[in-house]
Formats: C-alpha cells, structure tokens, sequence
C-alpha cells in the first residue's frame, strides 16, 4: 500500500510539473499563435459524415457511381485522373460497374497508341487496361486554358489536401481514426463559394472561396444546382453534388480502402487475441519468479 | 557471464558441426542461456522490438524495391502503382512507411529507458555510443527513404536538409554539389539516395550486432542499476525474457496496426500525395515528426552556420553523456533530483518537437531558444552537477534484495501469490 501511495504521489507530482512546463512553453508560444490567427484565418471545413469513415467504414456503391457520373459530366473537362484504369470502375471496393459497363466507358474514348507497322501513330477505341485520357496534352495546355492555373490531377488529390486540426485535436484524431481531412475540405471547398467580405478585393480572373488559402481561387464555381441529371432519384443539389464527387474522389486516391480496414479487424483480432495468450503464458513462466 | 547452462550437443551431426563452427552453441550462450536480471520491466522489451522492427522494414523495402523505379519522372506514379496495381502493395507500402515511423517510436522509448536507468554508465559506453550511431545512421536512412516517393515534401524536404551542409565554410558548396550530383536537387540525387537507403540498413544491421555483441559482454542493465552478483539474481534468457519480449512486441504490434490499418496517413504529410515540383514551394516545409525537436533547433538560432552546429550538436552530445553524467548511483529510480529534471527535460524534448511543426516565427522562436538551452544546459550543466550535489537514495546491496524487499515493504502477500492454487492450465 505504502509503495502504492508513494508512486501515486510521485507521479502526481510529476504531472504536476510536467503541466508546469507545458504551460510555460506554450505561454511562450501563445504570442505567435494569437498573431497567426489575426492574419490569414481560413475556417476549419466541418467535419462531415462519410461511409469510409471508421474501422469499419466502406463506401457506398450508389453514391460512387453518382460521383464518377459528376466527375466525367464535369470535373473531367478540366481535371485528370492518370491513374485510374477503366478496369478500376469494375473492381471489388470500387463503384460496382460490371466489366461491360467499365467497357463501356472505356470505349467512349479515343487513345492514341502505336506506332504500327508502317511507323503511325493511331487512334483506337479505349480498353479496360487504358488509363483515364488527361483532358490536356500537358500541363503548360492547361495553364494556357485556365487562366494560368493548373487543375489539380484527381489520381491522389483526396489524400493530398489537408487542413491544421491544431492541438489537441490532432492527438484526438489518433484514437477517432480521423483520416478525413482532405474529403472535408474539398468538400468544404465545393460548397465554400460565397460573396467576398467587404474590403476584400478578389483578383482579376479569381473567385472568392471562404475555405480556399488565400480565399483568391481560378477554378471558378465548377457545378450548379441541377447541372448533372442522376437517375436515382437523389436530390440534384450543390451539397449533393459535391459530397458524391469528393467520396468518388477519395476512392480513386485510395482504391484499397475497403481491403485495408477488412484486413485490419482481422488483424487486430488475431493480435489481440495472441497478446492474450502470450500474456497468460508469460504470468506462467514468471509464476515462481519474484520481480 | 557465466551461463545458467553450457550447451551440449548430442547429435553426432550436430557435434561434428559445432567441432568446426560453435553457431548454434553461440545462438544458445546469447539467446538461451543469457542471464538476465530477474527484474526488467517492459520498458526493457524495446530492444527487441527494436530488432523486429529492423526486420520488418528491411523486408518490406526489399519488396518495394521489386517494383519501385527511381527515377525522377517516374518514382511518383510507382509508389502510387505498388499502392493500386501490385497484389497487397498497399499494404507493404504502408508497412515501410508506418514501420519507420514505429522505428522511431520504439527507438525514443529505448533511448529514455537507457538515460532514466543509466543503461551508459561503466561499463557499458560502448554499448551506448554504438547505439548512438544506431540512431544517426537511422535518421539518415529514414530521411533518404523519405526522398523516394518524389512528392513535395521529398523534394523539398531534400532541398531543405542537402542546403544545411552549404552553411559550413570553405567546403560547404562542393558538399552540397556532391550530395546532389549536379547543381539542384535531381535525378542523381534521386538515385544516389535510393543507393544509400538501400545500403544503411545493413549497416544499421551490422551495428546492432555489435551493439548486441557489447551488450552480452557487460550484460543488460536493470531498474535498480545494481549489478546482479549471484545467480539468484539473474534468469535465464529462454523462457524468461523470450516470452516477456514476445508479449512487448505482439503488444507493439497492435499499436502499430492501428496505424497501419486505420490511419495510415496520420504520421505523414499530405503534401507528399503531390508530385514533386521544383517551382512549386509547399506553404510550410515540415520534415518528418522524428526530427521536429531537431528542425526546431536548428531554426532556434539567428545564424545559418550556428543552427546545423546546434541541430549536430544535439545529437553529439548523446555521445559523451556516459561522462558528462558524475553521479556514482546509476539508476535513476534512486536519484530523487536527476528524476524530476529527466522528466522536465522529456517535456522539453517534446514542446521542441511541437515548435518544429510550427512556423518559425513570433513567440515560436522565442519559445524554442528557451528550450534548445534547456536541452543542452540538462546535459552540459546539470547533468554533471546534480552527481556532485544531490543526495541519492540508499541503493539496494542487490537485485533479490530489490525485488523482495518491494514485495515486503508494499505489504503484498508474496507468498500467498506463490501458493495460490493453480487455475490455469
């Protein structure tokens, strides 16, 4: 008992001067954060809800395909996605096309391949191994369209963008599995056009965005209320839009996603479950033993 | 040290074999038979954890390396084609990335325990100078390894770190010039660095196994710092500490599992998700969070040449801790002072790892001049002061004495505990 009441008080004492400290080094460093904030203050996007999200988080089948039906109709007009295959639309984990409608899809484009046997170069219908066609040549084709911005390649951008969570937020997001900073802020972002606060003067050839750094973007508002025509019913809304696109955007930067959380309560369960034993075998061997 | 049991082969193959080469009479003196103090706590398991996570990066950075290309205009998309088109990529490439992080995790915890219990006093500062080169050679490995994929972060985090050796005069140009292997940050740079990330490892291996070598000949410190005497003291290495350092590592493995499965992206910056683009600068360059303490150093001072001497520096001085420390206890468990500026200097570790993530401006930099002299005054000043003016406790005369003695004083039933009736099969 005596032992335990000496560590308690020991450790309290410990924490107390560790809270101390902390508190001088952040005293020290609370100038530059109430500096910081006074100057380029964008909002933190809200968190929203998505059904990747979580241990078990999966994505939602139905809400894939109306992402890629507002990216192709859309976002693609100026946007790439190099890595995503046509054979990626059919695979497990994905948007659940069947192989003929990813075939489909592929067909609808013009790849350039060769050269054949006479030293030519040729066009041929899309395959489900080609790669989605980049809607510019290269990215000076692209700047040269928009305005000497270049739209961000899709391939890897969900994982790409981030905002600061700060602390502690950040210490929190561990035991959360919050990993859904870049879907919320583009979707944040797609949602984030407003009118500029007065005295904000927006460049010439810029549009104000509340979330965008700097709040001066090119890409002017990329989609309107009833632009894109779903099948489904689902509401043909800027926030509808915009949610479907970014979860569609988030599957192409991490296509394993569903795999990975699989694997890893499967895992976790065999570790768990093998610490268990391991620990009863270990209380067993030291039974005799004084430590 | 002498074993519990020598090892006696009985095989006639087997004597044949030991007659000419003693391997598995070596693997059974160092991993059978060891004697280990009776009383390490889990902090001790880290060296194990160590070794396997050693293992566990080598490996996946061989497969990787089955299907990385390095190359500036194609490193980008290979990483990204080990994570979309290679069976399980995904989950090798995110091994590699987590485990360094893991690394460094259990590499932090292993350094504390050896500075809180005096695992560096004699005779045992080979041992810890041989771990210190352990963690360079880590950092350096980790650094290049992060320069791989080629994203923004590679690039510039690589333009950062390379311009550091252009502060040192005379040779500091042609240094950097060497680094790169022309004049910016470039494919030679790309492909020396994948070179050497390939190669450290196996140098970090070999150090381990000198490391491991200077440890089996001083044998493992312990929470008391008493040198175990007689055999009572100690147990044998198989079953003892083999079971407690499995328990440690499948228990590590769960942590790193959460990272792996759950929130593999935490540890790194999204930034490296955008492909390297030498005319783009990221808003905030951030290296890796195993160097913030360092990198908040190094922007600590107002002079290019002073900060990479005191970011060196930091790590130097881990060197000649084993003197710079004059208290006769080694243990810091019975050392009531050195305990409460150890834990003020862990605070302080870790509030210069939150100022290394931050911008270096305003109160920031204020915030980290006061600590990088805190971090140097604990080892220049108050280390080798506080061995001539604290009182340290009484020292147990052994480790027995140690370990019954706390079972007496807490008034806990020891011998109820050894006569309890057996429940478990």
């Amino acid at each position: 008992m005596n032992m335990t009441m000496n560590k308690l008080s020991s450790l309290r004492s410990l924490i107390a001067r560790a809270v101390v400290a902390a508190t001088l080094v952040t005293a020290a460093g609370g100038l530059a954060v109430a500096a910081e904030e006074g100057g380029h203050g964008s909002p933190k996007p809200p968190r929203e809800h998505w059904s990747f999200a979580g241990p078990f988080g999966r994505f939602d089948q139905a809400q894939l395909q109306r992402g890629f039906q507002v990216f192709k109709e859309v976002c693609a007009s100026c946007h790439g996605a190099h890595l995503l295959a046509f054979r990626n639309l059919a695979q497990p984990g994905g948007p659940g096309f069947t192989d003929a409608q990813a075939r489909v899809v592929a067909e609808g484009f013009q790849i350039q391949d060769g050269p054949n046997d006479a030293g030519d170069m040729f066009d041929r219908p899309g395959r489900l191994s080609d790669r989605w066609p980049s809607p510019f040549p290269n990215e000076q084709a692209a700047r040269a369209s928009n305005g000497g911005a270049y739209p961000p390649d899709f391939s890897t951008l969900a994982k790409a963008r981030t905002y600061e969570v700060g602390f502690p937020g950040f210490l929190i997001d561990i035991f959360t599995q919050y990993q859904e900073q870049g879907p919320d802020y583009i979707h944040a972002l797609l949602n984030g056009y407003t009118e500029p606060p007065e005295g904000f003067a927006v460049p010439e050839g810029a549009h104000y965005n509340a979330y965008f750094p700097g709040h001066a973007i090119k890409m002017p508002q990329p989609i309107s209320e009833g632009q894109v025509t779903y099948s489904d019913g689902s509401p043909e809304t800027v926030e509808q839009y915009s949610r479907d696109v970014t979860a569609f955007m988030m599957w192409v930067a991490e296509p394993h996603l569903e795999t990975r959380k699989r694997l890893g309560f499967q895992v976790m369960i065999f570790l768990i479950v093998f610490a268990g034993l391991l620990y009863f075998t270990k209380k067993k061997v030291w039974k005799s033993v004084e430590h | 040290m002498s074993g519990h049991a020598t090892f006696e082969p009985k095989h006639p193959a087997l004597k044949w074999f030991e007659s000419r080469l003693p391997l598995v009479g070596l693997i059974h003196s160092s991993f059978i038979a060891y004697p280990t103090p009776r009383n390490l706590n889990y902090w001790w398991t880290f060296g194990g954890i160590l070794s396997l996570m050693l293992v566990c990066q080598i490996l996946s950075g061989v497969v990787l390396v089955m299907h990385y290309t390095p190359h500036v205009t194609l490193a980008f998309d290979s990483v990204e084609h080990i994570m979309r088109d290679v069976s399980y990529g995904w989950l090798i490439r995110y091994i590699h990335a987590n485990g360094a992080s893991m690394f460094f995790i259990a590499v932090y915890i292993h350094m504390f325990r050896g500075l809180y219990y005096g695992s560096y006093k004699a005779p045992r500062e080979v041992l810890w100078i041989l771990g210190c080169i352990i963690y360079l050679l880590m950092m350096a490995t980790a650094f290049m390894g992060y320069v791989l994929p080629w994203g923004q972060m590679s690039f510039w985090g690589a333009t950062v770190i390379t311009n550091l050796f252009s502060a040192f005069p005379v040779v500091g140009p042609t240094i950097v010039e060497w680094l790169w292997g022309g004049f910016s940050v470039d494919n030679p740079t790309l492909n020396r660095f994948f070179s050497l990330h390939y190669l450290l490892p196996f140098m970090i291996a070999g150090v381990v196994v000198l490391h491991v070598w200077a440890l089996h000949v001083v044998g493992q410190n312990n929470p008391t710092g008493v040198e175990p005497k007689t055999e009572k003291d100690t147990v044998p290495f198989t079953p003892y500490a083999t079971i407690k350092d499995g328990f440690g590592m499948v228990c590590f493995l769960i942590f790193f599992a959460w990272f792996l499965f759950y929130i593999p992206n935490y540890l790194g910056h999204a930034d490296n998700y955008i492909p390297a683009n030498p005319l783009v600068t990221p808003a905030h360059i951030v290296p890796e969070w195993y160097y913030l303490p360092f990198y908040a150093m190094l922007r600590a001072v107002p002079d290019k040449l002073g900060g990479v001497l005191t970011m060196f520096g930091a790590i130097i001085v881990l060197f000649f801790v084993p003197w710079l420390d004059t208290s006769k206890v080694r243990s810091g468990v019975y050392r009531p002072l050195f305990k409460q500026f150890f834990w003020i200097w862990i605070v302080v570790c870790i509030g210069l790892g939150w100022l290394g993530s931050k911008p270096a401006e305003g109160g920031y930099v204020i915030a980290g001049r006061i600590l990088t002299v805190w971090y140097f005054a604990h080892f220049l000043i108050i280390l080798p002061l506080l061995g001539l003016f604290e009182k340290p406790k009484a020292v147990p005369a052994s480790i027995t004495e140690a370990v019954l003695g706390k079972k007496t004083k807490g008034g806990a039933p020891a011998s109820v505990g050894a006569h309890a009736p057996q429940t478990k099969g």
